[in-house]
């Protein structure tokens, strides 16, 4: 049975990777250079880690193809939504191919789409290389980023379901449950019911395990040669950190907000200060620390992977090929399996602190 | 040029910090082996906030 799954994965497996071929765009890259000199290997990690419009796999830089697929653009432009697949653009990123959309030109400029003037047939740029005929316009665009979290969601999905599932049997899951059982635990245990408490801690359970699961799996999809950054995205962290922010301020009691604005116990003058102090760090300084923590961390794990495999370039001058390559390749393998543990420290740090946050919020005082 | 100073300066503060709350931490386990899971728990939340201070002021600095 289990042998007949995993034939059917590889199976699987083999189609995804055969059809890349198919999905591939044959156009040439117009200056088809390789990557030699320390400001282009600067620009491709930089390129890597902001978002993009398409999901570029790799370059075949003999022939100056690119392996990529295209997603969808979905933009909101002065003539209304506009979509289409970014395999329009043609890997362009610097403005040069336009593309027409029932009377708008559209154009891409730094992974961010903008919309000429009406009138305008290319784009001019000023001294500071800023677009001058051209504006940004509303993108709702399925781009890697969002396209990694769709996917992130579909494996808890299928996951948890499949958890769910074999409860029904009996009480020991099978399968990839067995996996997440001790995970789901682990997170009520260890980390929910010591920080929120044994009463309150089941009603915020759910947005814990979602919030540990979902940043887990995104980190662990940023180490895949996939190429994924979604957890490295601030917009994505400013976004988790919300929702923790949001869910502590309203499920705030009575003592956390008497204790927060009109603190017992301390001079009457004191207490405007305090109160001042600790608002900004209730709404401001906690989300912010969390957001920061989480995109940082990411940020340098990529980077610090991306520049040791850079090392095979930059060192083959002075040490040769097989030398840089080998220095590069265990030093690559030693951040990564640190990179592993740190994917999964940041989604138990995210977690730790949100319930630590919740329990604070939650927490009824004893009067004495 | 000044911002990767700054740089320097918070990696040699943060460094500080963990040294002394990883230091510590080792020291209480030595004495209380029976502690551990309570004290690596504490180690890290404190970590945690001290690196988000850390990353904080990096941000800041670029």
């Amino acid at each position: 049975m289990v042998a007949k799954k995993s034939i059917k994965f590889i199976k699987f497996l083999v189609l995804f990777l055969v059809s890349f071929n198919g999905f591939a765009n044959g156009d040439k890259n117009p200056q088809g250079n390789t990557i030699d000199t320390p400001d282009e290997i600067k620009e491709y990690i930089s390129h890597h880690l902001k978002d993009s419009h398409d999901f570029h796999l790799f370059t075949n830089n003999a022939s100056g193809t690119h392996y990529s697929f295209p997603l969808p653009v979905i933009v909101w432009t002065s003539e209304g939504l506009k979509t289409f697949m970014s395999s329009a653009f043609h890997h362009d990123d610097a403005g040069h191919v336009i593309v027409e959309k029932g009377g708008v030109k559209l154009t891409k400029i730094h992974s961010k789409i903008y919309e000429l003037e009406s009138g305008a047939t290319s784009v001019s740029f000023d001294e500071d290389h800023h677009a001058t005929n051209a504006h940004k316009v509303l993108d709702l665009s399925i781009t890697k980023s969002v396209f990694g979290m769709l996917l992130a969601g579909l494996l808890m999905f299928l996951g948890f379901v499949a958890l769910a599932r074999s409860y029904k049997k009996g009480p020991i899951p099978t399968g990839f449950g067995r996996v997440l059982e001790p995970l789901v635990i682990y997170v009520r245990d260890d980390i929910a019911k010591p920080n929120i408490g044994d009463k309150k801690y089941r009603k915020f359970m759910g947005f814990l395990l979602t919030v540990f699961f979902f940043i887990w799996i995104l980190n662990l999809l940023g180490l895949t040669p996939l190429g994924f950054n979604v957890t490295g995205q601030i917009a994505v962290t400013v976004c988790l950190a919300l929702f923790t922010a949001v869910i502590y301020l309203f499920s705030g009691s009575k003592d956390f907000w008497a204790h927060t604005l009109w603190m017992p116990g301390v001079p009457v003058i004191l207490r405007p200060i305090l109160a001042v102090i600790e608002l900004v760090g209730f709404v401001l300084i906690k989300p912010f620390s969390l957001l920061v923590r989480l995109f940082a961390n990411m940020t340098a794990g990529h980077f610090v992977v991306m520049s040791l495999i850079a090392l095979m370039i930059t060192l083959k001058q002075d040490f040769g090929p097989a030398l840089s390559t080998g220095m590069s390749l265990v030093l690559a393998l030693f951040i990564s399996v640190i990179e592993i543990l740190v994917a999964f420290l940041q989604a138990f740090i995210f977690t730790m602190l949100s319930s630590l946050f919740i329990g604070m919020a939650v927490e009824e005082h004893d009067h004495h | 040029m000044y911002n990767l100073i700054g740089a320097g300066l918070i990696v040699i503060g943060g460094g500080i910090g963990l040294g002394q709350i990883g230091g510590k931490a080792m020291e209480g386990i030595a004495r209380q082996p029976e502690a551990a899971g309570k004290i690596q728990t504490a180690m890290i939340i404190i970590g945690a906030l001290l690196e988000g201070l850390a990353f904080g002021a990096l941000i800041l600095g670029k």
